[in-house]
C-alpha cells in the first residue's frame, strides 16, 4: 500500500518538476536557432519553428510535450538535427553509469573504512592522519584534480590513457577524479557518527561481554552509524550516473552530462526536458529506494504512521 | 505482611501553571560556557579559530598593504614569480595576485558563510520537522510527504535553469549567485537531517519527554537537533567549500562572478591552462587558500562538535 502511493507520487513529482522546468526554460530569453539566423532565410527558420511545435502558443507546446512524455517520445533535438533525445540519452548513459557507479563504489569503499579508522583511533595520529587526506579531498576541486591527475598519470608516467573514451583503463582516472569529494564527505559522515555510536552504552556492553572489537564494529558500530552516508549517497548517486559536465569535458568522454549544460546554452528545449526527467525518474526512484533501506538497517525508524 | 495504605494527601495533582516539563533539560546558559571552555582547551581547535581569523583580517586589510589594485594591469610585468615587489607573484595580465587573492578571499568567504548559513537554517527547520513528522498520524506523514516532495523537485530542475533565470530577473553578481546556491542547497542538508531524526526519534530520551508533556517544537529544538549536531556540522564544513566551488563553476561557465573582480574559483581556473607551463604560483595560492579555509573550518568544525558533546566530556 506505501509503495503504491509512493510510486502515484513519484509520477506527480516527476510532473511537477517537468511542468516548472518547461516554465523556467520558457522564461528565458534566447532562440535555439539564433545562431541559424543570419545565415538562414526567414521562411526557413519559420520552417523549422513549425517542426519543433515552436511557432504555436505555449500552452499547446506544453499539452503537445506531455503528449509525447506520457508515450515516452522525448521529442527530437535541435542541436544534433539527425538525433532524438532518446538516442542520446541511450547512447550517452552507459558511459557516464559506468563512470559515476565505479565513483561511487570508489567512494563508499575508501570513505567508509578511512571514517571507521578514524573514529576508532578518535584524536589520535591516525585520526589526524585520516582526516587530513579528507580534507585535501574536500579542498581540491574535481575541476583542478583531474588536470593535476592526467599530468602526473598520463603525461608524465604514462600510466594511463590522457582521454577519451575505450578500454577500461580510460575509466580510471576519470572515476578517480569523480570520487575524491563524495569520498571525502563518506570519511567526515563516518566519522562523526562513528565516534557518537562507539560511546553508545549498548557498545559498552558488547565490550564488556567480551566481544572482539572487529566483531563490535561490524555488528553494532556500522550499522547504527551508517544512516547519515545512505541519507548522502541517494542524491550522490542520481548525479554521479547521469554524468558530470566538468569530468566528461576534461576526459572527453561521450557521456550524457554535458547535454545538462550545453542544451541550456543552446536553449535545445527537447533536451532541456528530456535530460531534466531523465535525471528526476533516476532521482525519484533512488530516493524512495533510500527511504525504504532505512527501515532494512534501522527497524526502529517508521516511516508512516500505519506500520509504526 | 503489613501493606502500609498509601497516605491519600501524598496524591495531589501538580499546579499546572508551574511547568515541571522541562526540569529533564540541563539548563541552557552554562552549554555555551561549556563550549568555550572546551574550544578553549582543544589546540587544533584554536589553531582552525586563529587561521580563520587570519583570513578574515588579510582579506579586509591585505590589499592596502601593497600598492597594486587588483584590476590593473601591467604589462610589462606579467607571469612574475614571488618576489620582494609582488609577494604572490602576477598573472598573465600583469596583475598583482596578492591582491587579487584577498580581494577573492572575499567574494569565496561571503559566498560561502551566507549560503552554508542559509543551507543551515532551511535544512535544519525542514528536515527537523520532516523527520519528527513522519509516522506521527495521517496529518503527521502528509507534511512530512509534502515537504520531501519539494525537496526533490527542487533537486530535480536543473540548477543552471535556475542560475540563468536569477541572471535575468536581476543582475549578475554575489547575491544572484547566493540565491542561486541557496534555493536548491539546503535540500541535502534537509534530507541528512531527516534521516537522523528518523534513526533518533524512537529513542527512550524522545518518549519520555513526548510523556511528559513536551511540546513538538521544543523535542525537535532541544532534543533531537543537539543530538544531530555533529552531522549538522560536518555537513556545514563541506557547504562552504562547495559553495565556493560552485561559485567557480559558473565562473567558468561565464555566470559567476564578472571580470576584473576576482574569487578563488575564477583565479584557480584561470590558472588550469599554465599548470604545464610551470608558473606554479597561479594555481597553488588560490588552490592553497582555499584548502587552508577548509582546513581551519573543518578543525574548528571538530572542535564545536567535540565540545557539543557532553558524552565527550571528561
Amino acid at each position: 500500500m506505501y509503495i503504491l502511493k509512493r510510486f502515484f507520487t513519484m509520477i506527480l513529482t516527476i510532473w511537477v518538476i517537468a511542468t516548472l522546468t518547461f516554465v523556467m526554460m520558457k522564461f528565458i530569453p534566447g532562440d535555439p536557432f539564433a545562431s541559424d539566423a543570419d545565415v538562414l532565410p526567414e521562411e526557413v527558420l519559420n520552417n523549422m519553428r513549425a517542426k519543433y511545435n515552436l511557432d504555436k502558443p505555449i500552452a499547446v507546446q506544453y499539452v503537445l510535450y506531455i503528449k509525447d512524455l506520457v508515450s515516452l517520445d522525448l521529442g527530437p533535438s535541435i542541436q544534433s538535427r539527425t538525433r532524438s533525445v532518446n538516442d542520446i540519452i541511450l547512447s550517452g548513459f552507459p558511459p557516464s553509469a559506468l563512470l559515476g557507479a565505479q565513483a561511487l563504489v570508489l567512494a563508499l569503499v575508501f570513505g567508509l573504512l578511512l571514517g571507521i579508522i578514524a573514529a576508532l583511533y578518535h584524536n589520535r595520529f591516525i585520526d589526524y592522519l585520516a582526516m587530513i587526506i579528507a580534507i585535501i579531498g574536500i579542498s581540491i576541486p574535481s575541476f583542478i584534480l583531474a588536470p593535476l591527475l592526467i599530468k602526473f598519470f598520463s603525461v608524465e608516467w604514462g600510466l594511463f590513457p590522457v582521454a577519451t573514451w575505450g578500454t577500461w583503463k580510460h575509466t580510471v582516472l576519470p572515476s578517480l577524479a569523480l570520487a575524491s569529494m563524495p569520498l571525502a564527505v563518506v570519511a567526515r559522515f563516518m566519522r562523526s557518527s562513528m565516534i557518537e555510536v562507539m560511546n553508545a552504552n549498548y557498545i559498552k556492553t558488547a565490550d564488556a561481554k567480551g566481544l572482539s572489537t572487529a566483531g563490535i564494529v561490524i555488528k553494532h558500530g556500522i550499522r547504527n552509524a551508517i544512516l547519515p552516508v545512505v541519507s548522502f549517497i541517494g542524491p550522490l548517486f542520481a548525479s554521479l550516473i547521469t554524468g558530470t559536465f566538468v569530468i566528461e569535458k576534461i576526459f572527453a568522454i561521450p557521456g550524457i552530462g554535458r547535454y545538462f549544460v550545453d542544451s541550456i546554452f543552446n536553449r535545445d528545449y527537447p533536451v532541456i526536458m528530456g535530460t531534466t526527467i531523465f535525471f528526476s525518474v533516476i532521482l525519484v526512484v533512488t530516493l524512495f529506494l533510500i527511504d525504504i533501506s532505512y527501515r532494512l538497517i534501522d527497524p526502529r525508524i517508521s516511516l508512516t504512521s500505519k506500520e509504526g | 505482611m503489613v501493606i502500609k495504605r498509601a497516605d491519600n494527601s501524598l496524591f495531589t495533582p501538580i499546579d499546572p501553571s508551574k511547568k515541571v516539563i522541562d526540569d529533564i533539560q540541563r539548563p541552557s546558559l552554562s552549554v555555551w560556557k561549556d563550549t568555550l571552555l572546551s574550544i578553549m582547551r582543544n589546540k587544533l581547535a584554536l589553531l582552525g579559530f586563529f587561521l580563520l581569523a587570519i583570513i578574515v583580517f588579510l582579506a579586509l586589510f591585505g590589499p592596502s598593504m601593497v600598492p597594486f589594485s587588483p584590476s590593473e594591469q601591467n604589462l610589462t610585468k606579467t607571469n612574475l614569480p614571488p618576489s620582494v615587489e609582488h609577494w604572490f607573484g602576477t598573472d598573465n595580465l600583469g596583475r598583482d595576485m596578492w591582491t587579487r587573492s584577498w580581494y577573492g578571499a572575499r567574494v569565496s568567504l561571503i559566498i560561502g558563510i551566507v549560503a552554508a548559513l542559509i543551507d543551515l537554517i532551511l535544512g535544519v527547520i525542514v528536515g527537523g520537522v520532516s523527520g519528527y513528522m513522519a509516522g506521527r498520524g495521517k496529518k503527521g506523514d502528509r507534511i512530512d510527504g509534502l515537504l520531501m516532495r519539494i525537496v526533490e523537485v527542487l533537486y530535480g530542475i536543473p540548477y543552471l535553469l535556475i542560475v540563468i533565470l536569477l541572471m535575468v530577473i536581476m543582475e549578475p553578481g554575489i547575491t544572484a549567485i547566493i540565491i542561486a546556491l541557496s534555493v536548491t542547497g539546503w535540500v541535502g542538508m534537509a534530507r541528512i537531517i531527516r534521516g537522523q531524526i528518523l534513526q533518533l526519534k524512537s529513542q527512550e530520551y524522545v518518549q519520555a519527554a513526548e510523556k511528559l508533556g513536551t511540546s513538538h517544537t521544543k523535542i525537535i529544538s532541544r532534543h533531537l537537533l543537539p543530538n544531530t549536531m555533529g552531522i549538522i556540522i560536518v555537513n556545514l564544513t563541506f557547504t562552504i567549500p562547495t559553495a565556493i566551488f560552485a561559485e567557480s563553476f559558473l565562473s567558468f561557465l561565464g555566470l559567476g562572478v564578472q571580470a576584473p573582480f576576482a574569487s578563488w574559483g575564477t583565479m584557480a581556473n584561470d590558472a588550469l591552462g599554465v599548470i604545464l607551463s610551470g608558473q606554479w604560483w597561479r594555481l597553488f595560492f588560490p588552490g592553497f587558500l582555499i584548502s587552508l579555509t577548509m582546513f581551519a573550518f573543518n578543525v574548528f568544525g571538530d572542535g564545536i562538535q567535540d565540545a557539543l558533546d557532553p558524552r565527550d566530556r571528561k
